[in-house]
């Protein structure tokens, strides 16, 4: 198959599926030429709405995108998906089963998914999955949701990524104070408690909604509502996608969206940057830069040391 | 280029309820450094091609063990044929009697993995191809 990215890029925007997730494939495996690619499409991405969906393993991520998108698509709106999943610290392995809960959309050209393995990224995405997003939204795609790894208390990436964040609860996480611990809490735009048919679902709803009175304001002033949900069933589907409708006109109004663009692009620059700097140093003084890595290994040289010794390195 | 891996999209079609066998793969192919996308029970063949196709799959595999997969597979080659995706490695495990597998590798299968064949065999032979076509 096609590897010029140009192509790809030329071919993803006339809706060709296969060439959207190649490009999408050279951006997550750091192919050098696939940033003409990203380039390329980026003058028509900036249209679609970015949808954080984020949550703990177990809380029912997967099937409330599912039934998100059959929302989203009985509204008319073409849906991607980037369902984040780990890889095996050991051996770079995964098993992706996000597809599992999402077979209605299986033969439907208006959802494209694209499962992501995280590849040792810490924060709950996978490595490219901004790149994957922009490639999405620039193929059209009306709304891309976005579902994190199952995450603990401090994984908020995709807050950086997304224009609204739900975080999804369920009853019998652990002890009240699960709820008020910065982090996920505030990166919230909208709070989900799935599987509100088990006992303690009102219980949960009530700490979020408490916690959520202690903390500082946000800068916009929204308030973020807190939805019940039976996802199996698409039980309270409809005001979820409601309520997310409302956050959206609420960043147009507030000056918010603005401001969450500007967060999105100072953190691909700075990734970007981490990368590239990082690869180029040690790309620009191949045998010095093995010898201090060597030196490194060894206890020779400290780490921190090493770093200067390799940034002192004149290529 | 040194984060390229091996992407393999599991199915199985139709109404073939055991898994058993399939999440065995699905491990030991993870377990071999692949990126393994798993996609349950009751696939259609255009399930299949579309998921492929997105995920940007090298690799198919289908479990079969209900005995159909003489109405399923070769539907299967078809779309992906017709989705301009037949430059993906295509292999079938399970039950499958010797006739029926001859046929599916004229059909197109590129190999068939009967009872008893061991894991590590399929992730070689997945690697083997991945290796001389992909790399």
């Amino acid at each position: 198959m096609e590897r010029d990215p140009i192509v790809l890029a030329e071919r993803a925007l006339g809706g060709h599926q296969g060439a959207g997730a190649r490009l999408i494939r050279m951006l997550e495996e750091g192919d050098e030429g696939a940033t003409e690619g990203l380039r390329a499409v980026l003058p028509s991405a900036g249209r679609a709405h970015l949808l954080g969906v984020t949550g703990p393993p177990g809380a029912g991520k997967s099937t409330l995108v599912d039934r998100m998108a059959a929302e989203y698509r009985r509204r008319g709106s073409r849906v991607g998906i980037i369902a984040v999943d780990p890889s095996s610290p050991f051996t770079g392995g995964a098993v992706l089963g996000d597809r599992v809960r999402m077979h209605d959309h299986a033969a439907d050209p208006g959802v494209f998914i694209r499962s992501m393995a995280t590849r040792g990224q810490l924060g709950g995405l996978a490595r490219a999955t901004f790149e994957a997003t922009t490639v999405l939204d620039a193929m059209g795609y009306d709304v891309v949701l976005i579902e994190t790894v199952g995450v603990g208390q401090d994984e908020v990436d995709v807050a950086d990524l997304a224009h609204t964040t739900v975080v999804v609860s369920i009853p019998g996480m652990g002890d009240d104070v699960q709820a008020i611990k910065a982090g996920i809490l505030e990166i919230a735009d909208l709070f989900v408690v799935n599987k509100a048919d088990l006992p303690g679902a009102d219980r949960v709803a009530k700490h979020i909604g408490a916690a959520l009175h202690m903390r500082a304001a946000p800068i916009d002033a929204w308030q973020p509502p807190i939805l019940m949900t039976e996802a199996e069933r698409a039980g309270g589907i409809v005001d979820v996608i409601d309520g997310i409708d409302a956050h959206r006109a609420h960043l147009r109004s507030s000056g918010g969206l603005d401001r969450k663009v500007i967060r999105r692009r100072e953190r691909v620059f700075h990734d970007v940057l981490r990368e590239r700097a990082a690869a180029r140093a040690l790309a620009c003084a191949p045998r010095q830069g093995a010898e201090i890595l060597s030196a490194m290994r060894s206890g020779e040289l400290d780490p921190y040391t090493a770093v200067e010794a390799l940034l002192g390195v004149e290529a | 280029m040194a984060n390229r891996k091996i992407r393999v999209l599991l199915a199985k079609l139709g109404l073939d309820s055991h898994t058993v066998g399939i999440t065995v793969i699905a491990g030991a192919l993870r377990d071999a450094g692949m990126e393994v996308i798993y996609t349950g029970l009751r696939q259609t063949p255009d399930m299949v091609v579309q998921a492929a196709v997105q995920e940007d799959a090298d690799v198919i595999g289908i479990s079969s063990l209900s005995g159909a997969q003489m109405q399923h597979i070769p539907k299967l080659l078809d779309r992906l044929r017709s989705a301009e995706a037949d430059d993906k490695l295509v292999v079938v495990g399970g039950v499958i009697p010797d006739e029926d597998a001859a046929e599916l590798k004229a059909a197109g299968v590129d190999e068939v993995f009967t009872m008893g064949a061991r894991t590590e065999d399929i992730a070689t032979f997945i690697r083997t191809w991945w290796e001389a076509e992909r790399r």
